[in-house]
């Protein structure tokens, strides 16, 4: 497989189609807002959304209509308080109906495991007792250890149909380098059938360090290239969190006029990232 | 009487920082633990050790980050690590010394929901969900619990079972609460200084019980105060900033 170098636009309308099941993960750090937001301008519909953390850009996906279902381990605004357009979305069905697949962090690490390993489930110590055990039976079951007999829990892996990171440097070859958090990103990106990265910068050659977390370029379908692609979590090294943004975002997403104005103006009221990034005054 | 020079927030996080012994591999959430954690850090527990579930192992942040997995903990980690490692090789294993949790209810014994409220299915308020919190409850050692007290919060019968937990002490904005040796019921163990016992009774849903000897915690030092008010300002300081990006073309 060669990987292609595509333009933001072409990148999603070629990878990602209607009714997949799609994650696009990054621990707080590298979250691919860019990519997301691509995918609310070309009105993608009934997707399944995985992220350990729907963060603000899942936020704005269910908003936008987006996502048939969640599967998910925190679903807040970090610091902050509530994700208001995922609340509305399980509590008013707005703008449809959202099925949730819920977890602990623990047990989506686990569920990503096992997909990026080829197993059909992981197991872990953990969910005895909880609520989650019980009102998702679907996802959740109890195994016997054959060597000891120990309770285990089991869940089944997690195979996006296509999985989507941020990353910092990807070389010409489609190599890709991630520094700093990476949360479960390594093992979203090996379960995938198929990965996109989006990146903020192609240069020559990576300078990357020997234990570096590198993606080589023959697992990695497509790259585009997208400065601030993550804003506006992070990208070690580029940019920080605006963390002002997050606790802005409490009040535009709070009510669903607010947040639909706001979504027309600087999202589907922009062709790219670039001019989204300038639209709300994130550019220099 | 003249009002106290601290408020009950502070007066929380200071007795909760009271509690972490230095040396000790701490499991920290955000917010309120997170102060509590580095408030030790910077005085009487250099040596603490903080893990945020981001996968920052030894994290030493000069500012409280706003997220569990800001740039400033990243920066600051003796390592980063991918986050499954997190759970399975450092919390599973058994190499966490104290799990600090919040949430939106809990119970006598110390169980918490930070879920929902109301049914699963058709819930009246979702809350967050669980992120790491059953297994830090699971498998650290020892498990603080942090939450302003209320009688609506502190509830006879949880909405949901989010962590089971079974809490070594329960530090509330009022007083500390421990469990009773033989059924594990939190009971009133101690108040903060110039706080009525009656006060927290009436600030909780189920019928509290008051240990025999009530003990009285002493009030904030004037050093744990300007630390830990510093630290705060510095916090509000640096996430007030916007964030201007360089676009390279």
């Amino acid at each position: 497989m060669t990987t292609e170098f595509l333009s933001l636009r072409d990148a999603m309308a070629t990878h990602v189609r209607d009714g997949m099941t799609v994650a696009l993960e990054g621990f707080t750090h590298l979250i691919p807002f860019a990519a997301g937001q691509e995918l609310i301008r070309q009105q993608r519909r009934d997707l399944t959304l995985v992220r350990m953390t729907p963060d603000l850009i899942y936020d704005q996906m269910v908003g936008m209509g987006c996502a048939k279902s969640l599967v998910f381990s925190w679903g807040g605004n970090p610091g902050v308080g509530s994700l208001h357009r995922l609340r509305d979305a399980i509590e008013h069905q707005w703008p449809n109906a959202l099925t949730i697949d819920e977890h602990s962090h623990a047990g989506m690490a686990v569920r990503y495991s096992a997909g990026a390993s080829g197993l059909p489930f992981g197991i872990l110590k953990g969910y005895t007792g909880t609520g989650l055990a019980v009102e998702n039976r679907a996802h959740v079951a109890t195994i016997a250890c054959p060597f000891t007999g120990e309770n285990l829990t089991a869940l089944p892996a997690i195979t996006p149909d296509v999985t989507v990171l941020h990353a910092q440097q990807a070389d010409g070859a489609g190599n890709v380098l991630l520094r700093g958090i990476v949360g479960a990103s390594r093992e979203a990106a090996m379960a995938a059938r198929c990965l996109v990265v989006t990146v903020e910068e192609v240069v020559e050659e990576l300078d990357a360090p020997m234990n570096a977390f590198v993606i080589p370029a023959w697992q990695v379908h497509a790259i585009a290239e997208v400065p601030g692609g993550a804003y506006p979590s992070y990208a070690l090294g580029f940019y920080s969190r605006d963390n002002a943004f997050y606790q802005a975002w409490d009040e535009i997403a709070r009510s669903r006029s607010d947040f639909l104005a706001w979504m027309e103006r600087h999202v589907l009221g922009t062709v790219d990232h670039t001019e989204f990034l300038c639209s709300v005054g994130a550019a220099e | 009487m003249t009002a106290p020079a601290w408020t009950p927030d502070e007066m929380m996080t200071v007795a909760a920082a009271r509690r972490l012994r230095d040396g000790a591999v701490c499991f920290v959430g955000i917010g309120l633990p997170s102060a509590a954690c580095n408030l030790a850090r910077m005085t009487h527990a250099p040596e603490l050790v903080l893990i945020y579930e981001s996968g920052t192992v030894g994290a030493r942040p000069t500012v409280l980050p706003l997220s569990i997995g800001d740039g400033e903990l990243a920066e600051t980690a003796r390592s980063v690590i991918p986050l499954p490692e997190i759970f399975t090789q450092y919390l599973q294993r058994g190499r966490v010394d104290i799990g600090f949790l919040g949430a939106a209810q809990i119970d006598r014994f110390g169980n918490l929901n930070s879920t929902v409220i109301g049914p699963y299915a058709q819930p009246t308020v979702r809350l967050p969900g669980a992120g790491g919190a059953p297994e830090i409850a699971a498998h650290a050692r020892e498990v603080l619990v942090v939450m302003k007290q209320s009688a609506r919060t502190f509830v006879e019968q949880l909405d949901f079972c989010t962590t089971p937990a079974r809490p070594s002490a329960l530090i509330t904005d009022l007083g500390v609460f421990e469990p009773d040796p033989a059924t594990r019921e939190l009971c009133l163990s101690a108040v903060f200084d110039g706080v009525a016992k009656e006060d927290v009774v009436a600030a909780c849903g189920w019928p509290l019980r008051i240990a025999d000897r009530l003990g009285t915690i002493a009030p904030p030092t004037a050093d744990e105060l300007e630390i830990l008010r510093d630290l705060q300002a510095r916090t509000r300081d640096a996430h007030a900033a916007r964030v201007r990006i360089r676009l390279p073309f």
